[in-house]
């Protein structure tokens, strides 16, 4: 057999082959996922994950698709995590300062601990962009904040009961929507189109036979 | 990280890179596509496909695996359900946490309808999520909707449903108008135009993109919009069969709590299929970029309730899955790797193909190297060629890749591989299904009222292959409309007794067929757990 290590899913000890994940190895074992199972590539944050090495003191947390097993890893799956998550209209909201404040009034009770950076599975300056929120640089928030998958490790460890990715993805929703600048070409097309700017060209390529469209497909032109 | 036998071909592939840098390689002509499309594409493997034995597509080929499954037992079967017991009253159901399903729900509560979503797993627990590299529109000065939908059909080999592909390549600008008003924060420059880049097959760079993190950032859009929105998702909860009324509409579904087994009835005026692909279920054992709920269920429900496939044969192998390290075997490694300047190159440091021919061209391409050519890199666990990453910085300088793909970045760091200054190994993976549910051009299936189909679940949008970022724009579009057309059918129907009386006479048919198995389907989740007894 492979090389093996021992783990420990909730406390019960298996051995698993060393070169797979802890989502893997947790199927090795026997485990059916439904919770704490998504995408198993990284994008999703189903996975969120904490352990501690056996006999040492510090608590890691990790995405279980994207974490080789280690011998000795005592491990327990957050499947769920009561994040806040609150509700309103982009349609009304502007992106100031004021509405951080009044949707997510907590960010301002931040001790400074850094555990949510610390935390973090992208790692991504959790604290800092939380920062950027509590003073209305929304933008700052959504840059920095922009590669969280939502896996919600940080507001497991956060003492002061934020929901960080909730706060980042209102600052990038904002973002988008009001702070980036506006695509005209974008909005010149949409607008061509509802006023049937295309409607006769369309028309045209698909009332050609088959062979005509072979031609026309195989001579085009491609842009360098 | 790398094997000694990896290294050394590391070094005749940096020998070869400045060499490279000046050049373009050739395009293959029609004619040779044909040709390496037959011989190393596994569409074209004949002990890949079974027969359909029953219903509309009776006689028909299809995935071994899928074949099984349409073949396969109802769960309700030997179950009595009291359909006089409604759990759930909806106008609109939507079964799917999706791109797809979430954009539906969207629209189908903006035009006033009652609408509820359900998920086997979690909102947002979908391919959506995974998309990296971008969402096609032709919304550039020197493109149009019409040059959009010569590369898709061409691409797509000719096969397209042309009603369908209009209404890709013509909602395309508005999708990403309507993406960004939701708050999508697109790649742009300063004074406001979209960064695109070419994809496989695109004559135009017409590829939008959010890092390499595009769809991720389309779907915790639409998914924080449905949850602001109120729209009830009931999470855990799969649909294990349609229900019909006594006049054949479609009038709900079956739901199955996935965490206490209860079924549950679901009673609707119109039904939306969002249930997406069908990577996990590993054709011809090929590992897959899919979510792990791809198992093909929309597919399983519309067909024993009547409705029909298209192109059902037709599967996308993504030509640059991970080949190494095995921890992320099958991961996609987005086409954008390409589109920003990456090549394809051999053992010996050749550049063996144009970067950028469409997928199903690309991914036979590199299975000739690696097998019949014998060029590949051996690997523990197969084989694969070098994507040539460093070339990205040479290209648009140092930074660049950390820049626009940096989950790509993440994703080789955790295993040592830092792929800004080391080529990486990749090989095909089960990525897309070109077919699925047939519809019309409104979203409805032909032959089940009130059925709707959205997403990676229905067939015929892209024909028998599929250019990158034609998908996230499809479950938009598709969404979209299924949803407004879901909305306005709710308002004309009346819903008859509720019956379930399909599945024992497709049963039936199965048993005159001599086709029936003891295959329970649909599949829900795939079955990786290992079990020593």
């Amino acid at each position: 057999m492979d090389n093996m290590v021992n783990v420990y899913f909730f406390g019960k000890k298996y051995s698993v082959p060393a070169e797979l994940t802890i989502m893997t190895a947790m199927e090795y074992a026997g485990y059916t996922l439904s919770r704490g199972c998504g995408c198993r590539h990284g994008f999703c944050g189903a996975c969120a994950t904490i352990y501690r090495i056996k006999g040492k003191n510090e608590l890691f947390t990790c995405l279980a698709c994207q974490t080789q097993v280690q011998e000795g890893m005592y491990i327990a799956s957050i499947p769920f995590f009561p994040t806040d998550k609150r509700t309103y209209s982009m349609e009304e909201i502007r992106p100031e300062a004021q509405v951080m404040m009044e949707l997510y009034p907590e960010i301002y009770s931040c001790i400074g601990c850094n555990a949510c950076t610390k935390a973090c599975t992208q790692s991504l300056p959790v604290m800092q962009y939380i920062a950027y929120a509590q003073r209305g640089d929304i933008q700052a928030c959504a840059e920095a904040s922009f590669d969280c998958i939502g896996c919600g490790c940080c507001s497991v460890r956060c003492p002061a009961g934020i929901s960080h990715p909730m706060v980042g993805l209102l600052a990038r929703r904002l973002t988008g929507k009001y702070i980036a600048p506006t695509s005209k070409h974008l909005v010149d097309r949409v607008e061509e189109i509802r006023h049937g700017a295309y409607d006769e060209i369309i028309e045209k390529v698909m009332g050609k036979s088959i062979d005509e469209m072979k031609e026309l497909y195989n001579h085009r032109e491609i842009e360098k | 990280m790398f094997t000694p036998e990896m290294l050394a071909s590391v070094k005749k592939v940096e020998a070869t890179r400045s060499a490279r840098m000046g050049m373009e390689p050739r395009r293959m002509t029609a004619q040779e596509k044909e040709t390496l499309l037959k011989d190393f594409h596994p569409d074209y493997r004949a002990d890949g496909f079974g027969e359909i034995k029953i219903g509309p597509n009776a006689g028909q080929k299809a995935p071994l695996e899928l074949c099984n499954l349409l073949h396969g037992k109802s769960r309700l079967l030997d179950t009595e359900i009291d359909l006089t017991k409604i759990d759930y009253d909806t106008d609109v159901l939507i079964i799917g946490g999706g791109g797809a399903g979430a954009s539906a729900a969207i629209e189908a509560h903006e035009a006033g309808a009652d609408v509820m979503m359900v998920t086997k797993l979690r909102i947002g627990d979908a391919n959506t999520m995974m998309a990296e590299g971008g969402i096609q529109a032709a919304d550039k000065e020197n493109d149009s909707p019409a040059q959009h939908y010569l590369d898709a059909f061409g691409g797509g080999h000719f096969a397209a449903v042309p009603a369908l592909l209009r209404r890709l390549v013509m909602e395309a600008p508005d999708a990403i108008r309507w993406l960004n008003a939701l708050g999508v924060m697109f790649d742009k420059d300063a004074d406001g135009n979209m960064i695109t880049t070419h994809g496989g097959g695109t004559s135009r760079k017409r590829m939008h993109a959010c890092k390499d993190y595009s769809g991720a950032e389309i779907m915790r859009n639409l998914r924080d919009e449905v949850l602001c929105r109120n729209i009830p998702v009931i999470e855990f909860t799969a649909a294990v069969e349609l229900i019909l009324d006594e006049k054949g509409q479609v009038a709900g579904a079956i739901l199955l709590n996935m965490e206490t087994g209860d079924y549950l009835v679901a009673r609707a005026k119109t039904v939306i299929l969002a249930t997406g692909g069908a990577g996990r279920l590993h054709y011809q054992n090929f590992p897959t970029s899919n979510h792990y709920g791809a198992t093909a269920d929309g597919l399983i429900l519309g067909y024993r309730a009547g409705a029909a496939l298209l192109y059902q044969d037709t599967i996308q192998y993504h030509p640059t899955g991970v080949a190494f390290p095995s921890q992320l075997f099958g991961a996609l490694v987005t086409e954008k790797v390409r589109s920003l300047g990456a090549m394809l190159v051999n053992r010996e440091g050749e550049a063996f193909m144009h970067p950028l021919e469409t997928r199903d061209v690309s991914a036979a391409s590199i299975i000739r190297e690696c097998t019949e050519r014998k060029l590949g890199v051996e690997t523990p666990i197969g084989s694969g060629v070098w994507l040539d990453t460093p070339m990205i910085e040479m290209i648009g300088g140092e930074g660049t890749i950390e820049k626009r793909i940096p989950a790509m970045l993440r994703m080789y760091l955790n295993y040592g591989i830092d792929m800004r200054k080391q080529p990486i190994l990749v090989y095909p993976t089960l990525h897309y299904q070109n077919g699925g549910l047939a519809i019309n051009g409104d979203g409805f299936t032909p032959n089940i009222p009130n059925l709707l189909v959205a997403g990676e679940a229905v067939g015929g949008i892209h024909g028998r292959n599929r250019l990158m970022g034609n998908s996230l724009l499809d479950i938009i579009v598709f969404g979209r409309n299924a949803g407004k057309a879901a909305a306005g059918r709710a308002k004309e129907i009346e819903i008859g007794k509720l019956s379930l009386a399909h599945i024992k006479k497709y049963q039936a048919a199965l048993e005159a067929a001599d086709a029936a198995t003891d295959v329970v389907s649909p599949l829900l989740l795939p079955q990786y757990a290992r079990h020593v007894r």
